[in-house]
């Protein structure tokens, strides 16, 4: 044991790609599976709820007519980030979520890896869900995957880097811009999350993350009239998933309540298409 | 003399309506068990054209028990081929009972016989045959091997095309594997209830198609139904947000394809007759009552004279009256309610302050008439610039740059479609990528196609129909657990 | 008569042509089906019929003419119908130059003698060639003349040129009247439709026809509806009425009264009047007749019952 009094870490939000602290100056304590005081977290509210929808939006105008490439590029970057601060993410994840020292190894390996997978559908998966329609008649038609825009989240609570990083990424990659809740108990490896996402290129708002109770934060976001759409992962009361879908069909809200799967797996297309719009254009042929 | 067009009716001989209709459950006509019903009116001429049912909960439990019934003996478990070919069947008896369901939904609907003639029937017919071709290609839909049908699928559509929008839901409902219960509007039952009769020529297993008659009452039995696993719905965005609230918490799966306001963006180098064809028919086509009509003109302010000259000059050759007559080209409104609604929204153009011009026809004694109206003058604050008419009603908007054009076409919370008229490819490409719209029409307008996806953005609506992407209204991936999917498109 | 234009330089032509709408294939094909499906009946179409005699350029343009063919068109053009005297007579004969004599001498001044002159069809000759082929035709009787424009002076962008010899031609007509022929089919393009209307009515011409029937693609809804655009809209810049003459490829009555739809629903009703609208065409006038006989007794008629010439 060192003489030395460790420097601790405030944790604070991530909005437009700026670390405030809760406007409602509130906080709420973090504690280790073994109940140990970890932080105090701030506690999320209405307000940062407004101001993260703010900063998305600006962020979503900036992120969406970004190239494909580009897209790509910077969520490549993310991984590679996360790739250096490897093992803070798993001392995080193993203090959040209890787990040893090779079930957590794993857990972050994978997270980086679906980042890079994620990446490389920048792309691609315009390839994949686009498409032209032989329509009959002498018109050129074609369909193409748009992002839908300011989505919110409510990441899982139960895995905390690995979950929130597989909700996260194909809403990102394919255009849109996200305010997402992290996991209310194991908020610290979405907070490093953010320290890397700081560091790597992703234009100010596209990422947004809050901590506090998705109960408080989440029917602000979802009733808000400048989000396009939820995804309900992380919310496992029946109860509030009912209050957030009702209060987004005030504004005619895209929304997902996916079960949980395992997260280790390798996912299929169908969180990449979730949030996206297909839009059809028909043009004449003629000389 | 000068040349004017003799009235040259359709005959109306070739149908044969009954005097009151029954409901279509599990593969047969039954009488409602509440005994209510209600009456179908030409409105055209106000005449009543037959009673049609109206179901209680007890109807609709019964068409629900058939659906799922039908579902889990017969239909979900038929092969893909096999569903192919009733589909197949259902279109050909489309084709062959064409010029008979054009005349049933021009005298039920009021619209022009040349529009069901040349547009809706056709359609529908198409609709079929796209996806019974799908039927057994599910594999290649997207969501990867074996995807899974959804269950029994209850499906509310609208009045404006009644036989159209049926297909639009039928059709790729039955190729992917489900069981409808289906509810066309109470003004527009007949040509549903016909259909009903196709599927009996076309010996479709009983309780695949179950189609029963009502308001907004049976509406809400269906969406509320726990049977049911699926809704879609077409309609006002009003009544959309609605059913998004009833299901909330259910996971039952949602589509909704509901209003618009679309901006019809023409250019000062556009091709200036065919924009003005393009402009008649986003908005005058269907009298109005069309989702992704061209309701809000923005001109550029250099040619807005006399693009709006020639628009006058133009509507001045449009013909209404009978819509039984081949002549026709404004038909009726399709009901008194729906007059009243036009009426109130053109007094609110008046009373902000737009300029209104009528075109100059005749309006029939009897039944519902809305004359093409056009009002220039408008702003965006104007109620006749925001709200769906649903109607013939035009507002002509200016702008003075492509920025601005965007900036005001987007500024709404609608995003169904959206024209473009210009020579210059950059720029229909570059601003159908600016446009937050789910059909950009670039030198068209009002196009339709089975293969083409239709829906919308933002308070439009979710999901989308026809085309590839239509069919994951209808399916789940074999991997997909109880995904809650309101609006994957 | 219209007054003589001036000549203009090729590139103020350009810039007046190139600048004006562009014309979308899909579009205007589908404006001209949707008025195709007009429904006219009864009393609408007998008058429509007799307009449709009325209007009619009764044609001969054969190597084989003979003074004896272009009188029996004559007497044809005169009284369509032997047996119904109520038939109206056609607008004029059309035939080459030098059956002008002929058939000025057969209809007298009971019709138009039009005839088509300027090295018709291809227009490939000297202007001096050209001018003398309008003289003749002019000395010889015709009061209305048929010439084509040089499509290969078009297509080069040369429009200098073509509105020159327009000029040119309509002054060698004097007083006949100017039927500029665009040969619409070797255009290839409705844009280039356009322009060639535009920049035959700027030279002076006071009808302008799509083709010389001497090439496959003839007269089509699209390419009228194109000409009946710039005719309207050349009035509303001029004030001054311009003619439309789709020739070439329409036989029948049901074909004709598209045509008259196409007329009164885009240039308008002042438009339906053999002054301003005519059906360059031969057999057409055998199925109007018949038409017209089957609307007057109420049963169809056979080829027998009408003249051949």
């Amino acid at each position: 044991m060192s003489d030395r009094v460790e420097v601790r870490k405030t944790y604070k939000l991530f909005i437009g790609g700026a670390f405030p602290r809760s406007e409602s100056g509130r906080t709420y304590e973090v504690h280790d599976t073994d109940d140990k005081f970890l932080a105090n977290a701030a506690k999320g509210s209405r307000k940062d709820a407004r101001d993260a929808v703010l900063a998305a939006r600006k962020g979503f105008d900036a992120w969406s007519t970004a190239t494909a490439y580009n897209r790509g590029q910077v969520l490549y970057r993310v991984a590679e980030v996360m790739e250096g601060r490897r093992e803070q993410f798993i001392a995080d994840v193993q203090a959040a979520e209890g787990l040893g020292d090779k079930k957590s190894a794993r857990v972050i390996d994978t997270a980086i890896d679906r980042l890079v997978w994620y990446a490389g559908w920048s792309d691609k998966y315009a390839q994949v869900l686009g498409n032209t329609n032989p329509v009959a008649g002498p018109y050129f038609n074609f369909s193409i995957p748009e992002p839908t825009g300011v989505v919110a989240a409510v990441a899982p609570q139960d895995s905390s880097l690995l979950g929130l990083v597989s909700v996260l990424a194909p809403i990102v990659v394919t255009g849109n811009a996200i305010i997402v809740i992290a996991s209310t108990t194991r908020p610290i490896p979405a907070i490093t999350l953010t320290e890397v996402l700081a560091t790597s290129d992703v234009p100010p708002g596209v990422i947004n993350v809050l901590t506090g109770d998705p109960g408080e934060i989440a029917p602000w976001l979802a009733s808000h009239g400048d989000v396009n759409a939820i995804d309900l992962t992380g919310v496992t009361s029946t109860e509030l998933a009912k209050k957030l879908e009702i209060e987004a069909a005030g504004t005619i809200k895209r929304v997902r309540r996916p079960a949980q799967p395992n997260w280790l797996a390798t996912p299929d297309l169908s969180r990449l298409g979730a949030f996206v719009e297909t839009k059809t254009v028909w043009h004449p042929l003629g000389a | 003399m000068t040349f004017e067009y003799a009235p040259a009716p359709e005959s109306r001989a070739i149908v044969s309506i009954a005097s009151s209709y029954g409901l279509f459950i599990n593969g047969e006509f039954v009488d409602p068990t509440g005994g209510t019903a209600f009456k179908t009116v030409n409105p055209a001429t106000e005449e009543v054209l037959a009673e049609i049912s109206e179901a209680n909960q007890s109807d609709v439990n019964a068409a629900v028990n058939s659906a799922r019934r039908a579902y889990d003996r017969v239909w979900s478990v038929m092969s893909g081929r096999d569903r192919a070919k009733y589909l197949f069947r259902i279109a050909r008896l489309l084709q062959e009972r064409s010029r008979e369901f054009a005349v049933l939904e021009t005298l039920d609907n009021g619209k022009p016989i040349r529009e069901s003639r040349d547009i809706d029937v056709p359609l529908a017919a198409a609709h079929f045959f796209y996806h019974a071709g799908w039927a057994d290609k599910l594999d290649y839909a997207g969501l990867g091997p074996n995807p899974r049908s959804l269950g029994v699928a209850g499906q509310i559509i609208p009045w404006n095309f009644p036989l159209l929008m049926l297909a639009w839901k039928i059709a790729p409902a039955l190729a992917c594997g489900n069981t409808v219960v289906l509810k066309p509007a109470e003004t527009t039952s007949l040509t549903a209830l016909l259909f009903a009769e196709v599927c009996q020529q076309a010996e479709l297993p009983p309780g695949v198609v179950n189609i029963i008659t009502g308001a907004g009452d049976t509406g809400r039995m269906i969406v509320e139904h726990k049977g049911i696993d699926k809704i879609a719905f077409t309609g006002s965005t009003e009544v959309g947000k609605s059913i998004a609230r009833a299901l909330a918490g259910t996971r039952r799966k949602l589509t909704l394809e509901l209003g618009g306001k679309a901006a019809n963006i023409v250019f000062d180098d556009a091709p200036i007759d065919q924009a003005v064809e393009g402009i008649v028919d986003g908005i005058f086509f269907n009298q109005g009552h069309v989702c992704c009509a061209g309701s809000r003109l923005l001109l550029q302010e250099s040619i807005a004279e006399e693009t709006i000259d020639a628009l006058k000059r133009r509507l001045q050759t449009l013909r209404l009256g009978d819509p039984l007559d081949k002549n026709t080209d404004i038909g009726a409104v399709n009901s008194r309610e729906q007059l009243n609604k036009i009426t109130e929204l053109i007094k609110s153009g008046d009373d902000e302050g737009a300029q209104r011009w009528t075109a100059p026809c005749d309006i029939p004694d009897k039944g519902w008439w809305c004359a093409p109206t056009i009002f220039t003058n408008v702003t965006q604050a104007h109620r006749i610039a925001r709200e769906e008419i649903f109607g013939p009603v035009l507002s002509v908007l200016t702008f003075r740059t492509p920025d601005e054009a965007v900036e005001k076409a987007n500024n709404t919370p609608f995003g169904l479609s959206a024209g473009i008229w210009t020579e210059k490819g950059s720029r229909i490409l570059w601003l159908a990528g600016q446009l937050r719209a789910g059909v950009i029409w670039a030198n068209t307008f009002n196009r339709f196609d089975p293969a083409s996806p239709f829906g919308g953005f933002k308070e439009s609506g979710f999901g989308r129909e026809g085309g590839i992407q239509g069919l994951t209204a209808y399916l789940r991936s074999a991997t997909d657990g109880d995904d809650q999917a309101k609006g994957m498109s | 008569m219209r007054t003589l234009a001036e000549p203009l330089t090729t590139s103020a032509l350009r810039e007046f042509l190139h600048g004006l709408p562009g014309v979308d294939e899909v579009g205007i094909k589908a404006r001209a089906t949707a008025l195709g499906t007009r429904s006219i009946k009864n009393e609408s179409k007998s008058w429509a019929i007799d307009m449709a005699i009325r209007m009619v350029d009764l044609t001969t343009l054969e190597g084989m003419d003979t003074p004896g063919k272009v009188r029996a068109m004559c007497a044809k053009a005169l009284r369509p119908d032997p047996t119904d005297p109520t038939a109206p007579s056609v607008a004029a004969v059309c035939v080459y130059g030098d059956m002008a004599p002929v058939a000025r001498a057969a209809v007298g001044d009971n019709l138009h003698v039009a005839a088509v002159a300027t090295a018709f069809p291809s227009g490939r000759a000297s202007l001096e060639v050209k001018l003398q082929d309008v003289h003749d035709a002019v000395a010889g009787g015709a009061d209305e003349i048929d010439m084509v424009i040089d499509r290969g002076a078009f297509l080069a962008g040369n429009y200098g040129l073509v509105h020159e010899q327009i000029i040119a031609v309509k002054a060698a007509c004097g007083l006949a009247h100017l039927k500029v022929i665009l040969e619409t089919g070797e255009l290839r393009t409705l844009g280039n439709v356009r322009r060639a209307s535009w920049l035959a009515m700027m030279a002076g011409a006071d009808f302008i026809k799509t083709s010389t029937g001497k090439v496959p693609v003839a007269a089509t809804p699209a390419v009228t509806l194109v000409m009946l655009q710039a005719v309207r809209d050349y009035y509303e810049l001029t004030q001054t009425r311009i003619g439309v003459k789709p020739a070439g490829g329409i036989r029948t009555s049901k074909d004709a009264i598209k045509y008259l739809v196409l007329v009164k629903e885009t240039a308008g009703e002042a438009w339906l009047t053999p002054d301003l609208f005519r059906f360059g065409a031969s057999t057409l006038l055998n199925d109007l007749l018949m038409q017209r006989q089957r609307m007057a007794v109420g049963h169809y008629s056979g080829p027998d019952y009408v003249t051949i010439d």
